[in-house]
Order: C-alpha cells, then structure tokens, then sequence
C-alpha cells in the first residue's frame, strides 16, 4: 500500500515536472513588442488572395487554393499638390483560395469574384497572384463548364477571360504561400508568381478556406496556424516589404488567425469570431453547390459601388455584413494600424492610382541627318536578304518523335511490402516455433 | 537455511538497488544532454556584435579637390605658402542612425607651365579642351582652378563656373584673407559637383522618417544591379496611320551613349517593341477653342494601369524595368495634347510616373492627312522624342538639378546628356544608399533570427553575411579614403550579398510546433522510461533515509 500510495504521489510529481518544462518552452514562444515605424503613405498595392477550404458545408472556411496575387498600381492618397497627381504607393494583392473538391466550389468563387472587382478598380495582373487550390471551372462535376458563378440563377460569370492564376492546384501549400509573403522563393520563380513589393507597397491579402481556431487549413492536408502567419509578417514587416497591410480572412473562427499579429501597420479583417462558423451565403440547384460565403458577398456588394475616385473608408468596411445578415459577427483589428481608419479610403488597398509628374524639361541633342538616311537605305536592304524560317526547320522533329523511352530506375520494394511479409513470417513463426527455420534455409 | 536466504535476497536487494541506480545515472547523465543536443536546430554562428556595430557606423565621405592656382589669382606671400592641404569637414544633419560626414580634402598647388598658358586663353571651352590632355580624373575627385580676379575667361559677373567633366574654375582675390575666401567658394563649388545635403536625404529617403511627402525625394529608382529599360511605340489606329520609328538607330544614337556614361552605375539592357490596338484606357476631352482633343491631369494616373498589362514587362527580367511608351493617338482623337493643372498645353506633351516610366504623346503633323488615302505613312522624328525620353531617364534616376552657388556659369551638358560630376553624384548617392540598406538588411536578419529561435541557420547563410559585413566596413573604409569606384563596387556587393543572405529560401523552415503536439511526443516516449527509473529513485532513497534513522533510534 505504501509502494501504491507512493507510486501515485510520484506519478503526480512526474507530471508537474514535464508540465513545468514544457510550459517554460511554451512562454518562450510569447512575442516581444513590435518596433514602431511610421511611414507616411504608400506607394503600390498589392493583393494575396487565398482560399483556405474546411471540411464541413457550412462553413465557410475554404481549403487554400492558389490565388494570383495581384500588385494593385502605385497609389497613394489622393492628389493635392501642384505638380503631382495621383499617388505613389502600389498595390499588391495576394489572393489565397485554399480549399479543394467540387463542394468547396465557393471559396473558389469567393476568391475570383473579389479578384475581378479588385481588377476592375484598376490593378493588373502583374501586382496579383492569385492561388487557387482547385479548379472548379473545369471540374468534371461542373455542370456550366468553364463557367465559376458568384450569383444564385447563374447571373454572373466570374471566370472571365482574363483570370490570370498564378499558382494552381498543388502548387497551393503553406510553404508557397509563406515562400511568395517572405520573398524566400527560389530564383528560378517567374515574375508573375513573385510578390514583387517594396516598402511603399501597399499589400492586400485574403484568404478562404476551411480554418479553426487558430489554425487555416490548406489541400486537406496540412494547416498554416496563426502563429507562423505572425512570424511571416513580421519577417516581411523586417524586410520592409509592405508599408500597410490589409488582412481579410473569410473562413470558420476566422478571429483567431489574426490574434497573433504582432507587426505594426497591419488592419484585420474575419468574418467570424472565435467557437463561431462562418456561413455560405446560397446553393444554387442547377449547379448544386453553394455559391458564395455571405461575408464575401456582401464584401463584394460593398466593392461594386467603390470607384477609383471614391471616398469610402474603411470604417464602412467594418459595418459590413452585420450579424443580422451574416449570422456570425465579423470582427476587425485595428490597434497595430499607425492611422486613423476612417482616415483610410478603400481606394489605398483596392483601387490603384499612379503618382504621375508632368515632364517639363527636355536635354538637347544633335541630329545627325546623313547617318539616318544611310541607316534608313540599310534597313531596306537588310528586310529583302532576310528569309523567314520554315517552321519545320525550327525544332528538330524527327529526333523528337524518334526518342526511346528512358528506363525507370530499380527501386527496392516498398516499406508497405516489407511490413506485411514481417507480419507473417512473425505469425508462422509464433504459431509454428523456431524449430521450423530449417525448413526454409 | 532462512538466514542465507535472507543474505540471498539482500544481496539481490543491493544488485537491485544498484542496476535502478545505473539506469537512473545513464539515462540523466547521458540520455537527457544527447536529446537535447540531437533535437537542436542547426545554427551557424553569425557576427552579431559586428552586425549592431554597423549601425552607429560613422561614415565619412571624402571629396578630394585639387585646387590650382594661377600666378596672379592670390596676393605674392600667399603664394609662397603653396602648397599645402586644408580640409574641410562637415556633419551632415539627418536624422538618420548612420553619422554622415562630408570632407573636402583641398590640396592646394600651384598652376603649371600649360595649365597657366590655358587658362589664359579667350573663353573657358578653349581652356577646358586644352587642359583636357591629362588623364582622365578618378570617380569623386575634382579639379578647381583659381584665376585672377580680373580674367577674361569668365564673364565679368560671374564668379565662378562648373565644367562638364570634374573641373570647375573660380576667380581669385587679392586680399589678406585670400585663401580663407576662396576656400569657401570652392567648398561652394565642390558641394554642388558633389555631395549635398539633399542628395544625401534623396539617398536615405526610404529610411528616413517622413513628415511630408516631397516629389523630389520620392522619385528616382532604387539602386539595382541593373535595369531594363522599354521602349514602346503604341499605335492604337493601325487602320489610319502606318507608323514607323528608327528606335534601333535612336537607341544607338543617343541612348547608348548616355547609358554608357552611366554604366558604372549598373547593367544597362535596352529593349523594344511596338503594340498595335493598344488604347489608353482614358477617354480625352474634346476643347473647340484650340480643336484639339486633351488629357488633363487628374485623368493622367489612370491611364498607365490598363496599358501596363500589354506591355508584357513581367516577361522581361528579375531587374527593374524602366517602360517608356509613345503613343500616336487615333485619327479621331488627334491631335492630342497633355494639359498642366493650369489648363495650358505641355511644351513636351509627356508625362512620367516615379519608378514606372514615362509616356509621350507623338501627333501626326495634319499637312500629311492632307492628299494621301488612309493609312498614311508616319515616321516618328526620333531626336524630338528621345529628348523627352533621355529628360524623363535623368528625372527617374534622380539625376536632379545641383544647388548652384550664386553667380556661378553651369556649362552645357556634354553630347550624352549626362555631365561626370553628375554621374560622381549618382555613385556618391548610390553608395550611401547601399549602405544604408545593406546594414538595414543585416540588422533586421539578426534581429530576426534572434527573435525566431526556431530558424535554422545554414552555412551558406552565415557565409553571405559574413561576406556582407566585410563588405560594408570595406567600403566605409573606401569611401572615406576618396576612392568612389571601389567603395561603390563594394556597397554593391553588400547589397547582394545581405539580400542573399535574407531571401535564402532555406530560412523558411520554422520548426514551429504548438504545445499540445510537442506534449503528444514525447509523452509516450519518455514517461514509460521515466516513471519507473523515478519511482525506484524514490524508493531507493526512502529506504536510505529510514536505514539513517534506525540507527539514531537504537542509539
């Protein structure tokens, strides 16, 4: 008895001790505060757009699907002095569409429907990347091919012809996402799959999907959790890789994904709180999915009316889709924001306008008349010696088409293969005795 | 029998006792300090100290200046004093961590036998073509000649002139106090060839803190290790005008030469194209006073974004990209001019964008519409465009007008459009900016690395930094020495090498676990181990201390 009672009395101790230790690595993980920077305006926009997909139907959490990031144009507040109009700042979009499977089809169009608004207001697509982790326009399921539709009764198409995506189907993961917001891609990665800001930039990042509390989840596989989206953005914040960044998040518990910011000149946005689920906002019985999430629709009811020279602020993207409507309460941060909000138009995240100066001067050069006529009697005669090539010429076909196939390197068996010829030799073996070795050697 | 059985099992006891305390002894002794050395993150040792000592680097930027004096530009004794060196030192006030400060090293000496002759000659261009003979001067240095208070070179009211290359010449006086005054007028000088407190400020602008947007301060380009620049020759109406541009002539012509000047500023690449069907995006405004068609300024920023998604400048390179566009409007819309704030027509009919690039507008003269059947046949004049172009190209990199002192002749631009002292401004402002942003780059990765524990740290990485911080102390060093070519290749390199370091795409694995899952592994690993080897520990030292105490008892 006394073994038992000591037993559980040391078991205890035990626990206390491992929960003590790592409880203490734990606090180490507690952020230290955040430099303050001020920097007065902005110079570009840019949007992250991602679709984060979650499980359940209802929820409006989207498994990330790879979504272009869109640069928005420079632009700053608007113009008021003499020589300048427009502003400085560009835009950068980034777009994360993180859900994948054909009932997960509204994050997909949550994503591009706020893409084509966002492209309306005038931001190309070399400030976007867009990432979309699935592609419902071409899904064998979808009874409109080539067709994505935000509205019930197939009103509006918002896969349109110039839906440029960036980064697609299983190029969507956390590492990529966190790879295109830090910078840390590998060189061989084109341009339009960069996110290309400076310390100007503005950088509007959204993202869709299926989350929890605390966590996003991406492809069904893996999550990106609050804490390494914080460690990202404060390695962008280092880096000076954004002047402010708008943060939209359109999924279940959204709130918790933005708790752990700790970078300044940041300004969140969920469209849920914590323990609470995001809604979609309509199936469609043609199409047999639900179309949209209710905080992204009305979100996009509010962007229809923006314009490039509109005054709107972000105080009345807060009162968006109130609970009445929304069924969840969306909630915002704004303490880690430098400005007032209502200080802050629409407009500087999701509209683009270019600074733009008037040219005044001219350098003076000297023509040099008789070199261009000679030039110009060159150019003649180059254009006739010139022969176009015969497409055939330009790739080497035969050898192509005659190439042999290359053979498959010799892999050892699987560890699947290994595992079960182990079970059974260890069952014979325990049924039957050792002394049945011999009958096999 | 029961006695040694008794023996028996104490003996066993004491094995017991023994083996529990081996295992305890092996596994805390051993086991506990390689786990946790084989669950470390590898991390590269980095210079940290050296790394927050760049920050309150002092740099100190040196100008040499030599100063030569004609036979009767200062009093007799003065000359017997030459030659000699005087510097002038002053602290640059921004408000920036780096101390700035600016040293004009004046080596003073007298002229020699052909300077003198061409000094004397009729205007100051004879003269510069005659001293032009030696070798060409060192980036950042300068030569300042002092003439008689009475020469001709110069025009009577003008007290001193500044030279295409890194000469600059300025009138002597006969007074007691001779080299204190004309010290200063050189220092004048010298400060508008070289280093000012505005170009310094345009430098830094993106690390200073800013009450106020100023457009000089946030036009010109980052420094890059190269640029791209785009020519693009948009005809919206190819159904009306058949335009052709010689732009491989022009570019030959003009443009070459210029980048050339500039190529000690970085990899130049020149490339071209022309788009057909290609609108602006903004509708112009009809004026019947003039009967002409205008683009007012509010409608300007909104005509680059629709036509920047044509312009394919993604495909181009990983360098920034400079676009400059010209656009022949359509037959409906010519002619069509670019209207200022104030309403009136701009001489230039362009505009620029900072960082982006500019755009001309080119109308079709109305005397050619006048026989020929549409499309009419239209060759651009290059030289009136690339005027425009080459202007907007100085404005973009920040090639500004300099603080001239008063009463002082600013020669004309030589045939490239780009004076050297010009250039020496870009390098000084270049490096400075280098600078800046290598040791921001360095301190921010070691403040991060420091923050985030979990990061792993390869070799290569610390090798970048450890690269970039020799680098940057290198070319403090250069610079404050006088040698700008160095001290701007050396800031390049640390540029390059700081950003590899931070972008190495290896520092994205954190190994960042939450709580619950680091609980979830080790918890069946090692409380099966640990509970009984606890317990016996327990146990063993319970029974130490009761056999203490029966002793003491008996006693």
């Amino acid at each position: 008895m006394a073994v038992t009672d000591s037993l559980s009395r040391a078991a205890t101790v035990l626990a206390a001790v491992l929960l003590l230790s790592f409880g203490s690595v734990a606090a180490s993980h507690i952020e230290d505060q955040a430099e303050q920077f001020f920097r007065s305006g902005h110079t570009n926009n840019w949007a992250v757009l991602s679709l984060v997909l979650s499980p359940r139907l209802e929820c409006s959490g989207a498994i990330s699907t790879p979504c272009n990031l869109h640069l928005p144009g420079l632009s700053d507040s608007h113009a008021s002095a003499s020589q300048v109009a427009g502003t400085t700042g560009a835009r950068h979009h980034t777009w994360v569409c993180t859900s994948r499977f054909w009932f997960n089809y509204r994050h997909v169009a949550n994503t591009l429907s706020v893409y084509r608004s966002v492209k309306r207001l005038g931001i190309p697509d070399s400030h976007i990347v867009l990432m979309l982790a699935d592609d419902m326009a071409c899904n064998p399921r979808n009874p409109k091919p080539a067709t994505v539709f935000s509205h019930k009764n197939m009103e509006l198409n918002v896969y349109g012809d110039d839906v440029e995506v960036d980064y697609r189907s299983y190029e969507v993961t956390v590492e990529n996402f966190l790879r295109v917001l830090t910078g840390r891609i590998p060189p061989s990665t084109p341009r339009s799959k960069r996110l290309l800001s400076d310390d100007r930039s503005n950088i509007l990042i959204y993202m869709t999907g299926h989350g929890g509390n605390g966590f996003l989840k991406f492809q069904d596989s893996e999550e990106i959790t609050n804490i390494e989206l914080a460690d990202a953005f404060e390695q962008m914040w280092q880096k000076r890789r954004y002047n402010e960044l708008l943060f939209i998040i359109d999924t279940c518990q959204g709130a918790s994904m933005y708790e752990r910011f700790y970078s300044p000149n940041i300004m969140a946005l969920a469209s849920s709180q914590v323990g609470e689920d995001s809604l979609s906002h309509q199936p469609d019985p043609a199409i047999g999915v639900h179309l949209m999430d209710r905080y992204t629709f009305y979100v996009l009811e509010f962007l229809e009316e923006i314009n490039p020279a509109s005054q709107t602020n972000m105080n009345d993207l807060f009162q968006v889709c109130p609970k009445s409507l929304c069924v969840s309460t969306p909630g915002h941060r704004t303490d880690l924001f430098q400005r007032d909000p209502k200080n802050v138009l629409i407009t500087d995240f999701f509209g683009s306008v270019r600074k733009v100066e008037i040219t005044t001067e001219t350098i003076k050069l000297q023509q040099d008349s008789e070199i261009m006529e000679s030039s110009y009697k060159e150019d003649q005669m180059d254009e006739k010696l010139m022969e176009p090539l015969k497409y055939a010429e330009q790739l080497p076909v035969a050898q192509i088409i005659h190439q042999k196939p290359k053979l498959k390197d010799w892999h050892p068996p699987g560890g699947f293969i290994l595992g079960l010829w182990a079970l059974i030799i260890m069952v014979f073996f325990k049924t039957y005795g050792i002394k049945h070795m011999k009958f096999i050697f | 029998m029961a006695a040694a059985g008794a023996a028996a099992t104490d003996l066993e006891v004491a094995r017991g006792r023994r083996a529990a305390l081996f295992f305890a002894a092996v596994a805390i002794v051993l086991g506990l300090p390689l786990w946790w050395k084989t669950t470390e993150t590898y991390r590269a040792s980095l210079p940290y100290s050296q790394i927050s000592g760049l920050n309150a680097l002092q740099l100190r930027l040196m100008v040499p200046v030599t100063v030569v004096f004609t036979r009767e530009s200062v009093p007799l004794d003065d000359q017997e004093k030459l030659p000699f060196t005087v510097v002038h030192e002053r602290e640059i006030p921004l408000k920036y961590k780096m101390k700035i400060k600016c040293r004009f090293q004046k080596a003073y000496r007298r002229a020699l036998d052909h300077e003198e002759e061409a000094l004397s000659s009729g205007s100051v261009q004879e003269a510069e073509a005659m001293l032009d003979e030696p070798q060409e001067q060192a980036e950042g240095s300068l030569t300042v000649y002092v003439i008689s208070e009475h020469s001709s070179l110069l025009p009577q009211d003008m007290m001193s002139y500044i030279g295409p290359k890194r000469t600059a010449v300025v009138r002597g006086i006969m007074h007691r106090e001779a080299f204190n005054i004309i010290g200063r007028r050189i220092v004048q000088v010298a400060q508008a060839m070289s280093l000012t407190e505005d170009v310094l400020a345009a430098a830094l602008a993106d690390h200073l803190p800013e009450d106020k947007w100023s457009a000089e301060k946030r036009r010109p380009l980052k420094s890059s290790l190269g640029y791209e620049i785009t020519f693009s020759l948009l005809n919206p109406d190819p159904k009306s005008h058949d335009v052709h541009w010689d732009i491989e002539g022009a570019v030959r012509r003009y443009v070459q030469p210029f980048l050339n000047a500039l190529s000690a500023a970085g990899n130049f690449s020149v490339d071209s194209q022309i788009l057909y069907y290609a609108m602006l995006g903004v509708n112009p405004r009809f004026d019947s006073a003039s009967s002409s068609y205008y683009l007012d300024m509010h409608s300007l920023p909104h005509v680059i974004n629709p036509v920047e998604s044509r312009l394919g400048s993604s495909a181009a390179s990983l360098y920034p990209v400079l676009n400059f566009l010209l656009y022949v409007p359509e037959l409906a819309h010519s002619p069509l001019y670019i209207q200022d704030k104030d309403g009136a027509p701009v001489a230039t009919n362009a505009f620029h964008s900072p960082r982006w690039g500019g755009i001309m507008v080119y109308n079709v003269d109305s005397k050619t519409y006048n026989a020929s059947v549409l499309p009419v046949r239209v060759e651009v004049d290059m030289v009136r465009v690339m005027e425009v172009f080459l202007a907007q190209l100085r404005l973009l990199f920040g090639i500004a007008q300099p603080q001239v002192p008063p009463k002082c002749l600013l020669s004309g631009p030589k045939s490239e459009g780009l004076m050297t002292w010009e250039l020496d401004r870009l390098l000084w402002a270049r490096s400075v900016e280098n600078l800046a942003t290598a040791t921001t780059t360095l301190t921010s990765l070691a403040q991060l690395l420091g923050k985030i524990s979990n990061i792993v740290i390869k070799d290569d990485v610390a090798s970048e930094v450890y690269k970039a911080v020799a680098a940057v102390q290198k070319s403090a060093e250069e610079l404050a020495s006088g040698h700008l070519a160095s001290a701007f290749v050396a800031s390049q390199e640390a540029v390059t090498s700081s950003e590899l370091a931070f972008f190495d795409p290896s520092l994205l694995h954190l190994l960042y676990f939450p709580d619950d899952q680091k609980f979830a592994i080790y918890i069946p690993l090692f409380l099966p181990m640990a509970v009984p080897i606890l317990l016996s520990l327990v146990k063993i030292f319970l029974e130490t201390r009761k056999s203490w105490r029966k002793p003491e008892k008996t006693d």
